[in-house]
C-alpha cells in the first residue's frame, strides 16, 4: 500500500472555516446549497463535523464532499468527489456534493482547462479522503482502547474485528474532527477501488432535468439590475461617440455609459485578452428593456491605429503589437499562402532532410487549412457582480478564477481579501471561459451604478467578440524511398495570429523518421484568439493524420499498419531525444480501435477512416464509418479507443468522448468564422452552422485501455483526431481528399 | 406596459410588461422561472422551448401579447418531482454534459412524444433538429427519447 506524506498541500487538511459558510463571505451560497437531491432520500444531519476543507461528516454518517474545480460539462463535480469518497471508504449513497468556494490556499488548482482537473487533482483528492479515514480510525482506536492498526473500514463503518466492535463514521466524526492531521496516510491499491471505475450518475442530474437554477445566467439578487454591452462591429475599430438620447428615456433604463475594462497602462496577463478595450454599457431593470435600449443607441466607431500592449505572462513580459486595419478572410488566405512559401522558423531538425528529399523515389506534398472558429458556448458570456466600497461579490461561469482575480483586484483597487468569486455551473466553456474580461466588465458596471448587476451578452455579442480559435495553414512533405519507406518528413505550419506547431514539433511522427524538419510562422492580426478545446492540436491532428493517410496510400500500405510500423521504429530506435509521446501507448490505442471496430471487415457502402493523436497526456484513436445518403455524408458510427490511465467515472468519460467526437465532426463539416472588412460574417446560429442531431453519428462506441496509470486528460484528447478520421473516411467515400475546413461548408471558407 | 394574465404551470400569474416582451424574458426576469434558457433569441437553438397548450414553442420569439389565456408549461411544470418519463429517461442515460440545452431538449422531446408516441429514428431526428446541443450529447438524447417512448 502506498504511504504518502501529508505535507503535500497540507493546508487543505487543516481545519478551516471554508465549510462553515461557503467561502470567506458567509451567507453567499445561493448556488451551492447542500440540499441533497430528493430521490437520494438522505436525512440532513443535525450537526456537521468538519474533518478537513474537502469534507465534513454529519452525526448520522452523511458526508458532504466539496468539489474544488469549476464544472462545465466535463463532470468533475461528480468525478472529483468520487476520488475523495473512494479513499474515505464511504458509501457513495451517503455523499452530498457541493461546489467548493474559490480559495486556492485550500484547494490549490481550481481551474477547468488543459484537461488537467483530474490529473492534477488526483493526489490531493485521494489524500483528503485518506487523511479523514485515518482520523476516523484514530478516533475509534481511542474510543475502544485498541491499536489503530486493528481498525478497518468499509462503506462508512469502522470495525474492530477482535472485539467485535463497530461504529458508523457519524458516531466518530466529532472525535475525529479533533484528531491531529496524521503525518502520513495509506492510499488504496487500484485493485481495491470500489467507487473509482464504477459509473456514477451526474450529481446535478436532477437539477438539470428539472430546470433548477444552476448557471450564471440564473443568478439573481434582490435589487439586481441587468446590464448589456455594445462593442465595435468590426475588429480594427474602436468607439468614437455615443448618442444615447433615444435610448436613455426608454422604459426601465437606469443608465448608459462607456467603460474601459482595464486601466490604460494595465499590464495584462495572457488570459486578460481584451478584444475591445472600451465598451458602451446599458443598464436597466429587465433583459428585454435593456436589449431594446441597446438597439436604440446611435454609436459611431472609428478605425484605430497600430498599438502595443505589454503582456505579463507570469513574469515573462512581452510587448505585443496590435496592427491596425480591417481584415478579411480572402486576404488572410492570400497572406497565409505567401508566408507558407517563405522559409519558416526552424523548431526541430533531424538528419539531413534536404538531401533525403532530393534523393527520394517519391515526394508527396499537401497543404491543409482551417478557419477561425467561435466557441459558441450554449450559455452566452455573463456575470453577476456587486461591488460596494468595502467588498466585491462576483458569481458566474468561469474556467479559471485564479487567472482573473488579480486583474479584478487591480482594476477595482481592492485587495484580494475583499473579493469573493463564486463559480457557477457553466453552460459550456471549451476554453472561452478561461478569458473572463466579462467578469471585470460586470464589476466595473456594478461599481458605477452602485447596485448588484448581472451582465449578459446577447448571442450576437458573444459570437462577434473574438477570442476565437486561430486560422491555420500547414504544408506537409513526405519522402519515400524505392522500397516505399518513409525517409523524410517536413512540416511547415503557421496561422493568424499564431502557429499551431510550437512544442508539437516533437510529437509523432518526429522520432520515427530519420530526416525530419519542422518550421513555423505567424501573421499578426487584430482579431483576438484564445484557447479552444485542445488548442493547436485541434488543427494539427486533422492535417497530419490526413496527410499520413495519403502517404500510407502512396506507400501501398494499410493506414493502421503504416502508423504502427512508424511507432515501432519510435519505440525501438527513436530518432532524437525530445520526443513527446510514448510510442507503445500510442500504438496501443490504434490496436484497440482496430480490434474493436473490426478493421478490414466493414459492410458494403460503408467508408472508413482512421486517425490517432496524442495530446493533453492521453492517447486516442478513432475509426469512423461513413455512408452517403441522398448525396450527403452521414457518420454511421465512430469506434474510439482512449488511453487516459485510470478512468474515474467510465460512463461520464464516455459521454465526454462522445461529445468531443460530435463537436469535431460538426467543426470538420461546418465550423467557420469568416470576416469581411473586419466584421465577423456570422453572428448567430442562423448563419453559423452548428452540428445538429441528424448530422451526428448514429452510434459511438468508446473503449478505454485498462491500466493502472494515474489518470491523464480526457476532455480534449478525443477531439483533435476526429478531424482526420472524418477527412480519411470522406476520401474513401468520394475519392477526393479534403484539405480545407470546413469540409462541407455551404461555400469553401479557406482555399 | 400592459397587464397580462397568464396561466403558467397551472397557476395564474399577472405581469405588467411591454406587450412585445417575449415569454422567455417574462419567465426568467419576472416570474423567476429560469429553467427556460436563452441561447440565440431567434428561434434557432431550442434552448427556450416551452409548451403552449400541447405544442412545443420557442419562447424567445413568442410575444406575451399573443399568448392570451392558452396554458403555458415550462420545465418547472413538466412534472412535480422530475419524474416525467422523458426526465426519467434523461437521468437513466445521464444525458447532460453542461446541461444548459437540456431543459429545451426535454420540453421539445416531451411534446413530440405526446404527438408521436412511437417514433422512428428519422422522426426523432427531424423533430429534434431545431435543438442545438453544443456539448454534442445527441446520441444520448436520441437513446433517452427511445427509452421514454418504450415507457
Ligand atoms: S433562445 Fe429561443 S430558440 Fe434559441
Ligand atoms: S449539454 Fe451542453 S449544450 Fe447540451
Amino acid at each position: 500500500m502506498a504511504i504518502i506524506k501529508t505535507t503535500y498541500n497540507r493546508r487543505s487538511f487543516l481545519k478551516t472555516t471554508a465549510l462553515a459558510g461557503g467561502g470567506m463571505m458567509i451567507g453567499f451560497s445561493w448556488l451551492t446549497g447542500c440540499q441533497p437531491a430528493p430521490e437520494a432520500g438522505l436525512e440532513i444531519p443535525k450537526e456537521w463535523f468538519e474533518i478537513n476543507s474537502f469534507l465534513k461528516i454529519g452525526e448520522n454518517g452523511v458526508v458532504t464532499i466539496m468539489s474544488p474545480n469549476p464544472e462545465f460539462g466535463q463532470n468533475v463535480k461528480t468525478a472529483m468527489p468520487m476520488i475523495v469518497a473512494e479513499e474515505l471508504d464511504v458509501d457513495w449513497k451517503n455523499v452530498i456534493v457541493e461546489q467548493a468556494p474559490f480559495n486556492t490556499d485550500l484547494y490549490t488548482r481550481q481551474m477547468a482547462g488543459g484537461s488537467q482537473s483530474i490529473r492534477q487533482g488526483w493526489q490531493g483528492l485521494r489524500m483528503a479522503g485518506a487523511t479523514a479515514r485515518q482520523m476516523l480510525r484514530e478516533a475509534a482506536a481511542q474510543a475502544w482502547q485498541v491499536p489503530v492498526e486493528e481498525i478497518s473500514t468499509e462503506a462508512g463503518v469502522l470495525y474492530h474485528k477482535n472485539s467485535d466492535k463497530s461504529a458508523g463514521y457519524g458516531e466518530m466524526a466529532a472525535a475525529a474532527a479533533n484528531i491531529p492531521v496524521p503525518e502520513e496516510v495509506q492510499l488504496k491499491e487500484v485493485k481495491d477501488f470500489k467507487i473509482i471505475g464504477k459509473s456514477r450518475k451526474n450529481v446535478d442530474g436532477l437539477k438539470i432535468v428539472t430546470g433548477q437554477p444552476l448557471f450564471g445566467v440564473d443568478y439573481s439578487r434582490d435589487g439586481m439590475l441587468i446590464a448589456m454591452i455594445a462593442h465595435p462591429p468590426a475588429f480594427g475599430m474602436k468607439l468614437k461617440s455615443v448618442d444615447d438620447s433615444a435610448a436613455r428615456n426608454m422604459p426601465g433604463i437606469k443608465d448608459i455609459f462607456t467603460i474601459k475594462t482595464y486601466e490604460d497602462d494595465y499590464e495584462r496577463n495572457a488570459f486578460d485578452t481584451n478584444t475591445f478595450p472600451e465598451l458602451v454599457a446599458i443598464v436597466g431593470n429587465t433583459t428585454w428593456e435593456v436589449m431594446n435600449a441597446k438597439k436604440a443607441l446611435r454609436i459611431e466607431w472609428e478605425p484605430f491605429s497600430d498599438y502595443s500592449e505589454t503582456v505579463n505572462s507570469w513574469g515573462g513580459k512581452q510587448d505585443v503589437r496590435i496592427p491596425a486595419g480591417l481584415e478579411s478572410t480572402t486576404a488572410h488566405i492570400t497572406k497565409m499562402a505567401e508566408m507558407a512559401a517563405k522559409p519558416g522558423n526552424v523548431l526541430r531538425k533531424d538528419g539531413d532532410p534536404e538531401a533525403a528529399f532530393k534523393n527520394a523515389a517519391k515526394v508527396i506534398e499537401r497543404t491543409y487549412t482551417a478557419p477561425f472558429l467561435a466557441h459558441n458556448c450554449m450559455e452566452p458570456m455573463n456575470f453577476f457582480a456587486h461591488v460596494t466600497a468595502d467588498k466585491a461579490e462576483l458569481a458566474g461561469p468561469l474556467q479559471a478564477p485564479e487567472f482573473i482575480e488579480q486583474t479584478l483586484s487591480a482594476r477595482l483597487g481592492m485587495p484580494l481579501e475583499k473579493i469573493d468569486i463564486q463559480m457557477t455551473r457553466m453552460g459550456g466553456g471549451f476554453g472561452r471561459r478561461a478569458y473572463s474580461h466579462h467578469m471585470v466588465e460586470a464589476a466595473v458596471i456594478s461599481q458605477k451604478v452602485n447596485a448588484p448587476v448581472k451582465l449578459l451578452y446577447t448571442r450576437e455579442d458573444d459570437m462577434t467578440f473574438g477570442i476565437y480559435r486561430p486560422a491555420y495553414h500547414a504544408t506537409y512533405r513526405a519522402a519515400l524511398d524505392a522500397d516505399n519507406k518513409l525517409i523524410a518528413y517536413h512540416v511547415k505550419a503557421g496561422g493568424i495570429p499564431e502557429s499551431p506547431l510550437g512544442r508539437a514539433a516533437n510529437r509523432f511522427p518526429a522520432g520515427a523518421v530519420d530526416n525530419y524538419l519542422a518550421e513555423e510562422w505567424a501573421i499578426a492580426s487584430n482579431i483576438t484568439i484564445g484557447a479552444f478545446r485542445a488548442p493547436r492540436s485541434n488543427f494539427l491532428a486533422g492535417a497530419e493524420q490526413s496527410f499520413l493517410d495519403e502517404v500510407a496510400e502512396a506507400a501501398g500500405k494499410d493506414p493502421i499498419e503504416f502508423r504502427l510500423e512508424l511507432l515501432e521504429r519510435a519505440q525501438n530506435n527513436p530518432v532524437g531525444e525530445t520526443n513527446d509521446y510514448e510510442a507503445a501507448r500510442y500504438a496501443g490505442v490504434l490496436e484497440l480501435a482496430r480490434e474493436k471496430s473490426g478493421w478490414g471487415q466493414e459492410a458494403p457502402n460503408v467508408f472508413r477512416g482512421v486517425a490517432a493523436y496524442f495530446c493533453h497526456n492521453s492517447y486516442v484513436a478513432h475509426v469512423l464509418d461513413l455512408t452517403i445518403e441522398n448525396g450527403a455524408p452521414r457518420v454511421e458510427k465512430v469506434c474510439c479507443a482512449i488511453d487516459c490511465g485510470i478512468v474515474i467515472n467510465p460512463d461520464a468519460a464516455a459521454n465526454m468522448a462522445e461529445g468531443a467526437i460530435v463537436d469535431g465532426i460538426g467543426n470538420a463539416f461546418f465550423g467557420a468564422m469568416t470576416f469581411k472588412e473586419g466584421v465577423p460574417e456570422k453572428n448567430n446560429f442562423d448563419n453559423y452552422r452548428m452540428i445538429r442531431m441528424s448530422e451526428a453519428p448514429r452510434a459511438i462506441d468508446v473503449h478505454f485501455v485498462q491500466n493502472d496509470i494515474d489518470p491523464t486528460g480526457m476532455g480534449e484528447p478525443p477531439f483533435p483526431p476526429i478531424f482526420g478520421a472524418v477527412a480519411n473516411a470522406l476520401y474513401k467515400a468520394t475519392g477526393k481528399r479534403s484539405y480545407n475546413q470546413p469540409f462541407l461548408g455551404e461555400k469553401p471558407v479557406l482555399g | 406596459m400592459a397587464i397580462f394574465n397568464l396561466n403558467i404551470n397551472g397557476k395564474k400569474q399577472q405581469v405588467d410588461v411591454d406587450p412585445n416582451t417575449p415569454i422567455l424574458w417574462v419567465l426568467r426576469d419576472h416570474l423567476n422561472l429560469v429553467g427556460t434558457k436563452y441561447g440565440c433569441g431567434i428561434a434557432q437553438c431550442g434552448a427556450c422551448t416551452i409548451h403552449l397548450g400541447e405544442v412545443a414553442m420557442r419562447s424567445c420569439m413568442l410575444p406575451i401579447s399573443v399568448v392570451g389565456n392558452q396554458p403555458i408549461t415550462t420545465i418547472e411544470g413538466l412534472s412535480e418531482n422530475g419524474d416525467h418519463p422523458v426526465q426519467k429517461a434523461w437521468l437513466d442515460h445521464d444525458v447532460a454534459q453542461c446541461g444548459y440545452c437540456q431543459t429545451g431538449q426535454i420540453m421539445n422531446a416531451a411534446a413530440f412524444l405526446k404527438a408521436n408516441p412511437n417514433p422512428s429514428d428519422e422522426e426523432i431526428e427531424a423533430a429534434m433538429n431545431g435543438n442545438i446541443c453544443r456539448c454534442g450529447t445527441y446520441t444520448r438524447i436520441k437513446a433517452a427519447i427511445k427509452t421514454a417512448a418504450a415507457g
